[in-house]
């Protein structure tokens, strides 16, 4: 069990080291995040829609977006060269290989949200108040379960014809319920209302993580074994 | 590469047999379909408050049964796969999945057709209709998937981790819908107590439901065979080759 996590730490860490040297896969993502925030905030007719009310949805749209760009690109860089091939030849449980590449999604979805984070509050004239504890904790609990399901379908869409487009096609019927409660709960907390406010939608967003980060690590497998 | 051929010689003959016992089953379930029809219309009383808008129910509720059921089927027999490796329950569920997408599409368009005048709007976001959209797209990105996929063996792994994380997923959006908000009616067949429809409607809506089930059979069966006969010839196509 610690081997296993050892080896996914080290699958993480590599491919952390492998962006942290051409930054160029994060640099774009996060100028796609940017870019999504501007036009959201223009797709409002501003004397009838203040961006206050538009807010939570914006925050979530983009998040949900950027992550998509991100995991498109988690198995593609193990698809040049056959690198995916030397993994799996490696003595390593394929459950570990995908905690590994899930943490590292994480992480690279993580850096996508913290930035685009101060950027939503500065464009979409966010006064967070006491709400940022919250919301920090909304957007991992809202996170984890969709990338975990969407490392899945990255590494089945590489494998496939039009890459990605199968993503996004795959991935967003998954993103619809933590889509929905996320933005209820940041809509709630910008309000100033109390986390125990919507304490079904966050039970309801811890259970999905759950049970999608687990059964993703046991359905791993069967993606990648030939 | 295990799994991704059908045992040596498939029975092209048997497979054909079986494409034609499809076709059969599935002009016998139209023909039960139309006979619905004629008992919604002739011989079932109208509703009193919606009149005959809503005779569209003994379509749109068999269909909506019917295409549920399916889905579920599809997920455990993808299940199923991932643990045995038989390509015939990978044809099964694909076979399947082409049928539910249909009938999921019967329950799509007629629901707005009669939510219209009974509700006064095409489209309500509420739990059941969102469900059954949601499982639509699950199951067309399911088939495109499919579609994309070169390597049998590999085509079939990856549509059963689709259809079995779909499963799990049905839970979940029919809560996060439903406390969002609802207004369809209340369950009146499928609740704890016993149905509050009139006798002769529960009727007719039983023999709809089996009639959408007995053309679910036919094409099905129909589908089925075509899949052994294609998989019989790209075998066929891989040792010419």
């Amino acid at each position: 069990m610690g081997d296993a996590i050892g080896l996914a730490l080290a699958i993480a860490a590599k491919d952390i080291r492998a962006e942290l040297r051409s930054r160029t896969a994060i640099l774009s993502a996060l100028v796609f995040a940017a870019l999504v925030l501007v036009v959201l905030n223009f797709s409002r007719d501003p004397t009838r829609l203040s961006s206050a009310d538009l807010a939570p949805s914006a925050l979530w749209i983009t998040f949900a977006f950027a992550a998509m760009t991100a995991l498109n690109r988690a198995f593609t860089t193990e698809r040049e060269n056959a690198a995916l091939d030397g993994l799996l030849l490696a003595p390593v449980p394929r459950e570990a290989l995908y905690l590994g590449k899930l943490l590292a999604n994480l992480a690279f979805v993580g850096v996508i949200e913290a930035v685009s984070l101060p950027l939503f509050i500065v464009f979409f004239n966010v006064s967070m108040g006491g709400a940022l504890p919250g919301v920090l904790a909304v957007a991992a609990l809202g996170t984890v379960g969709f990338v975990a399901v969407g490392t899945v379908f990255s590494a089945m869409a590489v494998r496939t014809r039009f890459a990605e487009l199968m993503l996004p096609v795959l991935l967003l019927p998954f993103m619809l319920p933590p889509l929905i409660g996320a933005v209820q709960v940041t809509a709630a907390l910008l309000e100033g209302r109390p986390l125990s406010a919507v304490g079904g939608w966050l039970r309801l967003l811890a259970v999905y993580d759950v049970v999608f980060v687990t059964l993703c690590t046991l359905i791993f497998p069967a993606v990648v074994n030939e | 590469m295990t799994g991704s051929l059908p045992a040596p010689g498939v029975d092209v003959a048997a497979a054909r047999r079986l494409v034609r016992i499809g076709l059969r089953l599935s002009g016998l379930g139209l023909a039960a379909l139309a006979g619905v029809y004629v008992l919604a219309i002739r011989f079932t009383p109208t509703e009193a408050s919606q009149g005959l808008a809503q005779k569209i129910f003994y379509l749109h509720v068999p269909a909506a049964w019917t295409a549920l059921l399916i889905f579920s089927l599809v997920g455990i027999v993808s299940a199923l796969y991932l643990w045995l490796h038989d390509p015939r329950l990978d044809l099964f569920a694909s076979a399947s999945a082409e049928v539910g997408v249909m009938f999921s599409a019967v329950m799509l368009t007629t629901g707005p057709i009669w939510a219209k005048p009974i509700w006064g709007t095409w489209w309500q976001w509420e739990p059941r209709l969102t469900l059954t959209l949601f499982l639509f797209f699950l199951y067309v990105g399911y088939l495109s998937l499919r579609s994309a996929v070169h390597d049998p063996a590999e085509r079939a792994r990856f549509s059963a981790v689709v259809a079995i994380l779909g499963l799990v997923l049905v839970p979940f959006v029919h809560l996060s819908v439903y406390l969002w908000r609802t207004i369809h009616p209340m369950p009146i067949v499928l609740k704890p107590s016993a149905p509050s429809l009139p006798p002769e409607m529960l009727r007719t809506l039983l023999i709809g439901f089996a009639a959408t089930l007995l053309f679910y059979w036919g094409l099905v069966t129909v589908r089925y065979g075509l899949g052994l006969v294609t998989r019989a010839r790209e075998a066929e196509a891989m040792r010419n080759a």
